[in-house]
């Protein structure tokens, strides 16, 4: 294989294994800036890869090429909706954010795989009709040697994740909704104090990780699973919070991280196509994303910075 | 003490609201919920064998679920207890499987040790490392959970020797040298996994209650969970207790695995997913409120809903997730346990006006009555 083309399946595959993780850990970039703690990224990511995988067998047909981008949207309303027990748990009934968003994860596989098998009578889908596969980007592939690395045969929901990661930075630092949504996060009593719906505002925080999660669960059922079934989402919503801590909390942040992440788990999958990483036993690429995370965790970033409120619950003086 | 009743009043609320939760949706996809509940009841005590099937999947509950209790005591939130556990698992019945020979004296004790140790390795790295460097014990132990499991599979596929193994991808059975299986429950149960762990468990509700409760390692871990500050000021390491509550709780968890490999189901085999023992051990230890009794009543209720609900699909057609979904809810009204006492408090505030109405209606009918002479 010339160095081109290793170069090439490195690059397309790693931005196939991040693009989840870089919506999700934007998602969950957006519910800790507002203070909710959100644990519960794996169910959520769960959710949204059952809707797009329902949505997709169903509508394949009819729309064609289209279907996975609209399976997206999909997996974005199931998202929202399914957030919503997280929102309502913890702020409005002051449930503990961990113990909740737990429960989130205990929830979604089982009420994905009930519902799995109400609608199919068995426990897990057919191969989806349409998938995202790999797309060129016109114009940008006609650079030279860039072109053909990063916009030929690349993937779309990786491209389309890199803008939503820049969009989300301007929208958390630079506007309005992003400061009112730092302060709630940093100090609900002041924020509260100058009039600003602390309620509210961590609703929309954790229903945006709701939206931007069910994307990441539906690009991964779409671009990598194929099909729904109990192992369909199994620690990308986990690795997509380390990613958010990795980050710092800053969706710039999670956008490397994630990359990084994804660079790490595609070369489990690939590694044994790359002269070099042929020899090494799998176990050690497989193992590879969760120790260094552990070691980037300890050693890089030992006291996370969080935002000061993160996973405190407000309750507003009567 | 009034906290001890509340806690009580809760369990018991969420358990009715989560059956509710899962009747509603029986009922919305087209189910009977009235049959399905029977066919969990029934599939869950209708022979010997079905209450020797409550037994076996009690003990890891018990066992984790303490793992649990006692790092929550320290302040940590241990959601490693699957990783931990199968550290146990697939080193006791490695260890097991490599001296067929050793008399089970011996090798008994010395498996559960090892599996119980190791456990406790796993629990003591993401204790240390929260404690020496802050970094987040959730997120450490959810990446270790992936690490053991995967550790776990290629350990059986690639490092253990063929001659243990059945196939790629189950080891032999253990011998009746390290089993911890006894033929008198077998009998008793007509051939169901209960093992001598039952015993095992019951026993370490006891050991961690005296040790939580009357020994002065127990009273350090728990003034360290309240406020490490003031525990430091009174001369105790906070760190180092806290590091050891994390050890405990991970030994606990590894001797649930220890139990499953050599009691439950005699090997190991390749795991899909981590095993759900650590998910459903930690929500038996918050619906038991932190109380060991709590925990045993959990631990019982959560098993009766997993082995009947493995006899639903069949009697009532509905599928085995729904348990999950259950449980799932029952830990959601725990966790929102502020709903419930505001739904006690409304009550309490209803019957009293009632009360107050019933006793004013009382009166003034005296009065008329009075009025009338």
């Amino acid at each position: 294989m010339s160095f081109m083309a290793m170069l090439s399946l490195v690059i397309s595959s790693t931005l196939v294994y991040s693009a989840p993780l870089i919506f999700t850990s934007i998602g969950g970039t957006f519910s800790e800036r507002s203070g909710v703690v959100n644990v519960g990224l794996e169910g959520i990511m769960g959710m949204g890869a059952f809707a797009a995988v329902v949505f997709n067998l169903t509508f394949a047909k009819q729309l064609g090429a289209a279907t996975p981008w609209l399976g997206l949207l999909a997996g974005a309303i199931v998202g929202v909706a399914f957030s919503l027990i997280h929102a309502v748990a913890t702020v409005t009934l002051r449930a503990d954010h961990i113990i909740s968003g737990t429960v989130i994860n205990l929830m979604a596989p089982a009420l994905g795989v009930f519902l799995i098998k109400v609608l199919y009578g068995k426990g897990q889908t057919e191969s989806i009709g349409q998938d995202f596969g790999y797309a060129t980007v016109p114009g940008l592939s006609k650079i030279p040697v860039l072109g053909p690395l990063f916009f030929e045969k690349t993937s779309g929901p990786a491209w389309l994740a890199i803008l939503v990661a820049g969009l989300s930075w301007y929208i958390i630092f630079k506007t309005k909704f992003g400061l009112r949504l730092r302060s709630v996060g940093e100090n609900p009593q002041a924020a509260d104090t100058l009039g600003l719906n602390v309620a509210r505002l961590r609703y929309s925080g954790v229903m945006i990780s709701g939206l931007l999660g069910g994307i990441g669960g539906a690009v991964v059922a779409q671009s990598i699973s194929l099909n729904y079934s109990a192992s369909t989402i199994v620690g990308q919503g986990f690795m997509a919070m380390a990613a958010m801590i990795f980050g710092r909390w800053n969706p710039i942040g999670a956008l490397g991280a994630s990359l990084f992440f994804g660079l790490s788990q595609s070369l489990a999958v690939i590694g044994a196509q790359l002269p070099g990483l042929k020899n090494v036993p799998s176990i050690w690429l497989q193992l590879a994303p969760y120790v260094l995370t552990i070691i980037v965790l300890v050693f890089f970033f030992g006291k996370t910075q969080a935002p000061k409120a993160d996973g405190v619950n407000y309750i507003k003086a009567a | 003490m009034i906290a001890q009743k509340n806690n009580l009043s809760v369990a018991m609320f969420s358990v009715l609201f989560g059956l509710i939760v899962g009747a509603v949706i029986m009922l919305v996809f087209g189910y009977n919920p009235i049959s399905g509940y029977v066919a969990l009841l029934g599939s869950a005590f209708g022979s010997m064998q079905d209450i020797g099937g409550v037994l076996t999947q009690m003990t890891p509950l018990i066992l984790t679920a303490l793992g649990f209790a006692v790092a929550s005591t320290a302040g940590f939130f241990n959601i490693g207890l699957s990783g931990q556990a199968l550290a146990g698992w697939v080193g006791a019945v490695w260890y097991a499987l490599s001296f067929p020979d050793m008399s089970a004296i011996i090798m008994i004790p010395s498996a559960l040790i090892i599996g119980a140790g190791l456990g406790a390795i796993a629990g003591f790295i993401p204790g240390w490392l929260r404690a020496q460097f802050g970094a987040s014990e959730v997120i450490v132990t959810i990446m270790m959970n992936y690490i053991f499991l995967f550790l776990g599979n290629d350990i059986l596929q690639n490092t253990m020797s063929k001659n243990i193994k059945e196939s790629a991808e189950t080891t032999k059975q253990v011998g009746a040298n390290a089993s911890l299986q006894m033929k008198w429950l077998t009998d008793l149960t007509q051939g169901s996994s209960i093992s001598a762990g039952i015993f095992i468990a019951l026993a370490m509700i006891v050991v961690v209650w005296f040790v939580m409760k009357k020994t002065t390692l127990g009273f350090e871990i728990r003034a360290v969970g309240l406020n490490p500050d003031a525990a430091r000021y009174a001369g105790m390491s906070a760190k180092r207790n806290a590091t050891i509550a994390m050890a405990i709780s991970g030994g606990l968890a590894g001797l649930a695995g220890t139990i499953e490999g050599l009691g439950n189901y005699l090997n190991f085999f390749t795991q899909n997913g981590s095993p759900s023992i650590g998910f459903d051990g930690m929500a038996v230890a918050l619906l038991g409120g932190g109380s060991y009794l709590g925990i045993l009543g959990a631990a019982a209720i959560f098993s009766v809903l997993k082995i009947g609900g493995l006899g639903m699909p069949m009697s009532s057609g509905v599928p085995f997730e729904l348990v999950d979904i259950v449980t799932a809810s029952i830990i959601f009204f725990v966790g929102v346990r502020y709903l419930i006492l505001l739904i006690q408090k409304r009550i309490k505030a209803m019957d009293e006006k009632a009360a107050i109405e019933a006793a004013n209606k009382k009166a003034a009918k005296e009065n008329q009555q009075k009025g009338g002479e």
